[in-house]
């Protein structure tokens, strides 16, 4: 269970390392509330299909396996789409490779409840790097945070945090160029932060003498 | 997979793979179905109090008392109301007396393409309110046309064709009354053109906008206008 929380919030993320989802990842982020949505959908469709994969996951022959896989994400993220349309207001779902890429690798080879749970957190994973991006992307370019949450939690609600002077902001975070750019420090700052615990593990006495005796 | 298989199997399995596939289409299509029934009747009312909101924006709920969206007329003037297609006109009451209406024009002339628009209109032809409901204008440049952003749309309340004259409804750097944004002079340009259209649009149709009927078509030729049959009201 740790490794698979482990594997989808950071090791394995779908944003940053599996690098899926890459479309909608930065159609979307131009805010946080937009990332928010996306990233709330994409884990509900994830977790469902991962669980509905698994299930069946004896019952369906190989050579068919993609096409039903296919079948069963389409109707979910319409589904889900209705039902976010009919509870939230006005999303819109892009479907990724992360999903049917979970299918494959995790869902299809594990138990429903493994499958459940990696599919929750790839879904958080990839929420985190919308949020991030998003949070980026709108600080910069529009100078505020969480702005137009009466998008999603219904007319009235303003949580937006207005952080920097509104004076037009810098606009190539809002253009898809600043999401290549944002994602791309992300990725730098991850691999960075991986090598410098790799390092520290490397330093330490413990590490040394554990990996002098291997076995 | 190197199994060898007994060729009289094969019809057989094929048969099941297909069973398989179909019973996963009547599933998913049956979960899609219901919850397309299920979510139906929020979906339409969502969009019609979103309706409702954006209709109030650009003509106060205080100005009418008729149900606006059940007052339609569809219309159709490419030159002055920026599309091809039908445009609706929401026409606002009060009583018997025809008080207002609210067309949606398209500036077909943005940077990234057309902007739609919502325009309130005073029978006397005076403003009450101008939104734009869809746009593809570039962030951080076109996009202070929302009212979200900036209060340039707002600067339309009240205006009417005097006022200011018919020749000052333009962006400054054309010499007249609006004013552009920094490095962005296409957006506000469309818009202003846009919204003054609509008002000649309304100055020449008013009296026929607010007849009985549910759809008005200018024709090329001259002749005049004609019924059409229109049974559904877009929404
Ligand atoms: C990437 C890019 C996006 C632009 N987007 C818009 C826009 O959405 N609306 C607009 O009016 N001008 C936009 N412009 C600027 C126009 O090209 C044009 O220069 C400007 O509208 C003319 O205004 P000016 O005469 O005040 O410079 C954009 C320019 C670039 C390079």
């Amino acid at each position: 269970m740790r490794e698979i929380a482990l594997q989808g919030l950071w090791k394995n993320n779908p944003g940053l390392v599996q690098l899926l989802g890459l479309c909608p990842l930065l159609a979307v982020t131009t805010s946080v509330i937009n990332g928010l949505g996306l990233g709330l959908a994409t884990t509900l469709v994830l977790a469902a299909s991962n669980l509905c994969v698994s299930l069946i996951r004896n019952v369906v022959r190989a050579e068919i396996r993609i096409p039903v896989f296919v079948m069963i994400i389409a109707s979910l993220v319409t589904a889900v789409e209705l039902a976010m349309n009919a509870w939230f207001h006005d999303l819109l779902i892009v479907t990724n490779c992360a999903i049917i890429g979970r299918a494959e690798a995790f869902a299809s080879r594990n138990r429903p409840l493994p499958a459940l749970f990696d599919g929750l957190m790839m879904g958080a994973g990839f929420t985190l790097v919308l949020l991030v991006l998003g949070g980026m992307r709108e600080l910069l370019g529009h100078g505020t945070l969480l702005a137009g949450a009466d998008m999603m939690f219904g007319a009235g609600t303003d949580i937006t945090l207005h952080l920097l002077a509104d004076d037009g902001g810098f606009l190539l975070a809002l253009l898809p160029p600043g999401a290549f750019l944002g994602l791309g420090l992300l990725v730098a700052a991850k691999n960075v932060i991986d090598r410098r615990l790799e390092r520290r593990i490397q330093t330490t006495p413990a590490a040394i003498s554990s990996a002098a005796q291997p076995g | 997979m190197a199994t060898i298989e007994e060729p009289a199997r094969i019809p057989q399995r094929m048969a099941i793979a297909g069973g398989l596939l179909a019973l996963f289409a009547v599933l998913g299509a049956g979960l899609v179905a219901v919850t397309e029934d299920a979510t139906r009747e929020r979906i339409q009312s969502n969009e019609r109090e979103y309706l409702l909101r954006s209709l109030n924006d650009v003509l106060p709920a205080d100005h009418y008392d008729n149900v606006l969206f059940e007052d339609t007329i569809e219309v159709i003037d490419a030159e002055l109301l920026g599309s091809d297609q039908s445009i609706t006109v929401y026409r606002g009451r009060l009583g018997a007396a025809p008080v207002a209406a609210i067309l949606t024009p398209v500036a077909p002339d943005g940077y990234s393409g057309p902007i739609k628009l919502l325009v309130g209109v005073d029978y006397d032809g005076t403003l009450t309110g101008v939104r734009v409901v869809a746009h593809r204008e570039t962030p951080g440049l076109g996009d202070a046309i929302e009212a979200e952003r900036s209060d340039w749309i707002r600067r339309f309340d009240g205006l009417s064709l005097g006022n200011p004259p018919q020749s000052a409804w333009m962006v400054r750097r054309d010499g007249g009354d609006f004013d552009q944004f920094t490095g962005a002079t296409v957006t506000p340009r469309a818009v202003v053109k846009a919204v003054r259209n609509t008002l000649l649009y309304f100055a020449q149709y008013r009296d026929e906008l607010f007849e009985d009927r549910r759809a008005l078509v200018e024709s090329e030729s001259g002749d005049n206008e004609r019924d059409r049959p229109s049974g559904s009201v877009e929404e």
